[in-house]
């Protein structure tokens, strides 16, 4: 735990593996570079591994003024005691007021323990982070400039907003594809810092015989309309019909949990608080009631569409658009009314040219 | 010979079965209304250790931390097959965070030197996943997350398959361990007959106390403790006194414990309101469909 401190800078972890940068520390720099100006501090990254030195420079494209790079044959593979010592390491020698970290594997095994470690607060998967001000029950005390660390629990039934005014660091995670992406700028300038640490003569306790890692399959988070199907698609055959209409579309294929577990996609494709988190253009619901879980990952979709055969399903509180009907029945003439529509549409917005 | 394995098991409310019952009116979730379950990631946690013990002998210790009404998940554990069960249950543990919650059970782990710490994963309700991490740390033992297999058990080594979500990996480490355990590590076993004959009336003395101010209510506050004495030293005698420790029994330091252990403070909770809402709706037929789609179209979201 470190004392309060005003001056302290805004820090993301550098998640990276094998040489390659996750895509949520870069989504955080987006959030600590807005977080850190309103503080008026600086924003680090923190990289730990080994033969890494190239990544600094991608980590300031992002937004990050600072780089602390720990370089060391220790730090090759990622396991938890080692890393945290190291990180514990350069939190009390630096001392930065917020520190976030990915909600990946690697972060929800990692930041528990150096929050353990440092004896200070860690709050998990985070959906938003604000800068704000508390004042504790019972008490006239304001705190000013805290972060304001959101999140749902009790399965998603509440949001949470957690501070943390007294043991900092401020800590917390966010889960992939929550934060957005910010537009890297390659004639950013930074400073890289190299950290030394006392590793020499250290054993990890943990022996790595094996990895394996299979490369995400599905670009979600680039689609600009996702169809997605649930467990109201019936079967797997039936899931087809969720293709065909994604295919017309020039679109993605999503499903929420339930179809996963009915086996009628794969998980690469399951949207939600435990897949991905996307925001297209328009979302299209088709057989999916709308739980909480799997809003968390799509309620900011620019246009969403439900089909449901239930009037009552919660997804019609939060769509733009709705079918009440058999999706059977309703996707079919959505991919009829798609290939004549089309056509039509591009003869009218042709002829003027024409004239 | 054997691994002696403490399991942490949470009793929560079951917040994967949010049915219309639990719902208030403006369309919020009544958490009260909710059945308290065992967190369904812990039963793999107790089925990992049960599955230790039968296969290399050793005991299963099954510890939550909760109120008094927690016992029902460490009945359930003794269904199941555990060997001694442990409520640690103190007003002053109120309000603990992840933080404060790992080191009250570190501490009270500690007293039973375990080899092998088993935690669920996540619990349903707080769906951190941060609590087993914070007791390794406490503790001293090597973490290993994401359990999906365990596949050697020597002398003092350990071999386990983790799923990392993008992929796995096998890892070998010393005892002891803390080992966080997956829903898809295996499948739990379901409560024995014969056990639930045997354990169905252990209670904890908590329990018993709750149960004599009840039946007893006109009864002075002395007569009551002696009557819950004597329930409990019978109870004991047939093995079904189920331990109950708190903040001292296991010497925790209070400034950790609770919310004044707890560096996280809830600043605002609001309820997700699940009912009503404005959307436009188009019928299941080709011209309204047509209609959509030429909207959709006409405004470049499509096409
Ligand atoms: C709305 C809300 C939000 C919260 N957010 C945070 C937060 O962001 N950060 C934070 O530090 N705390 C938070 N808390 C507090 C946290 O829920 C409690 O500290 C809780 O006791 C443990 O956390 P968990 O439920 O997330 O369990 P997890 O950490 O998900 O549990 C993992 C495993 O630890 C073991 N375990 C956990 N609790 C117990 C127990 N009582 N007895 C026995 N074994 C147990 C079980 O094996 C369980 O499977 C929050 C609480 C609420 C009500
Ligand atoms: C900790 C936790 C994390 C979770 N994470 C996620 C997550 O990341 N993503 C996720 O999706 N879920 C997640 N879930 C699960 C979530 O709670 C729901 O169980 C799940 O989203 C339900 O999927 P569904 O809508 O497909 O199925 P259901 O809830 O069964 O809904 C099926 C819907 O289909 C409709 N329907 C049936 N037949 C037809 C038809 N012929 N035509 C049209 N409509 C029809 C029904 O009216 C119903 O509304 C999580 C749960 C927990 C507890």
């Amino acid at each position: 735990m470190i004392e309060v401190n005003r001056k302290g800078e805004v820090w993301v972890f550098a998640e990276q593996e094998a040489g390659k940068l996750s895509d949520v520390p870069l989504e955080l720099l987006g959030k600590g570079r807005e977080l850190a100006d309103t503080l008026n501090v600086p924003l680090a990254a923190v990289l730990l591994g080994k033969g890494i030195d190239d990544l600094a420079s991608r980590l300031v494209a992002y937004g990050a003024d600072k780089v602390y790079v720990v370089d060391h044959r220790s730090l090759d593979l990622y396991q938890a005691a080692t890393y945290r010592k190291v990180f514990c390491d350069l939190v009390t020698r630096h001392k930065p007021q917020v520190v976030l970290f990915g909600a990946t594997a690697m972060g929800r095994d990692f930041a528990p323990t150096v929050a353990s470690a440092l004896r200070c607060g860690l709050t998990a998967d985070c959906t938003d982070l604000q800068i704000g001000e508390h004042t504790a029950p019972g008490s006239t005390q304001v705190h000013q400039g805290l972060l304001l660390q959101i999140r749902p629990a009790f399965g998603g039934s509440i949001i949470a907003t957690i501070v943390n005014f007294d043991r900092w660091p401020q800590m917390a995670t966010v889960r992939e594809g929550v934060m957005v992406m910010p537009t890297p700028d390659a004639h950013r300038q930074g400073q890289v810092l190299r950290e030394r640490v006392g590793l020499d003569g250290y054993e990890p306790p943990l022996k790595i015989l094996e990895i394996h890692r299979r490369e995400k399959k599905v670009d979600l988070k680039g689609a600009r309309v996702i169809v997605a199907g649930g467990a109201g698609v019936g079967t797997k055959d039936n899931f087809k019909l969720i293709w065909e209409l994604a295919n017309c579309l020039g679109g993605a294929v999503g499903c929420s949990r339930a179809a996963v577990d009915l086996g009628f996609a794969d998980k690469d494709h399951q949207i939600g608080q435990t897949g991905t988190t996307v925001r297209p253009v328009l979302y299209i619901a088709a057989g999916i009631s709308g739980a909480v879980q799997h809003r968390a990952g799509m309620e900011e979709s620019a246009k969403i569409l439900a089909i449901n055969s239930d009037p009552n399903a919660p997804i019609f509180s939060f769509a733009h658009y709705g079918i009440v009907g058999d999706l059977k029945m309703v996707i079919p003439k959505m991919i009829k009314a798609i290939r004549t529509g089309a056509k039509v549409e591009s003869l009218a917005t042709a002829a003027p040219a024409r004239v | 010979m054997g691994y002696d394995c403490v399991v942490c098991a949470k009793q929560v409310p079951d917040t994967k079965n949010i049915t219309g019952q639990a719902m208030k009116d403006d369309g919020t979730v009544n958490r009260a209304a909710l059945p308290a379950v065992f967190n369904p990631e812990d039963l793999h946690a107790l089925e990992t250790a049960l599955d230790i013990r039968d296969r290399f002998g050793g005991t299963v210790t099954v510890i939550t931390m909760g109120l008094p009404k927690a016992c029902q998940v460490l009945r359930d554990a003794l269904y199941r097959g555990a060997d001694r069960a442990i409520l640690i249950t103190d007003r002053r543990a109120a309000g603990s965070d992840t933080l404060a919650t790992s080191y009250i059970l570190s501490t009270a782990i500690r007293k039973l030197a375990p080899d092998i710490v088993l935690c669920g994963r996540q619990a349903i309700d707080g769906d951190t996943a941060q609590t087993g991490p914070q007791i390794a740390e406490k503790l001293d033992f090597t973490l290993i997350s994401y359990l999906e297999e365990l596949q050697a058990l020597e002398d003092q080594t350990i071999r386990v398959k983790r799923n990392v979500g993008n992929g796995w990996e096998v890892v070998e480490a010393r005892l002891p361990v803390l080992l966080t355990v997956m829903n898809t590590a295996n499948t739990p076993r379901p409560s024995g007959a014969k056990r639930i004959m045997r354990f169905k009336k252990a209670k904890a003395p908590a329990e018993v106390a709750g149960e004599v101010a009840a039946q007893m209510p006109q009864a002075g506050k002395p007569e009551q403790a002696a009557e819950t004495k004597n329930r409990c030293d019978a109870l004991a005698a047939k093995g079904l006194l189920i331990d109950q420790w708190d903040l001292s029994t296991i010497e925790a330091d209070l400034a950790w414990c609770g919310l004044a252990g707890s560096p996280t403070k809830v600043h605002r909770i609001q309820a997700i309101v699940l009912a009503g809402g404005q959307y436009r709706q188009f019928q299941p037929t080709d011209e309204s469909v047509g209609e959509l789609v030429g909207e959709l179209i006409r405004d470049h979201t499509i096409g």
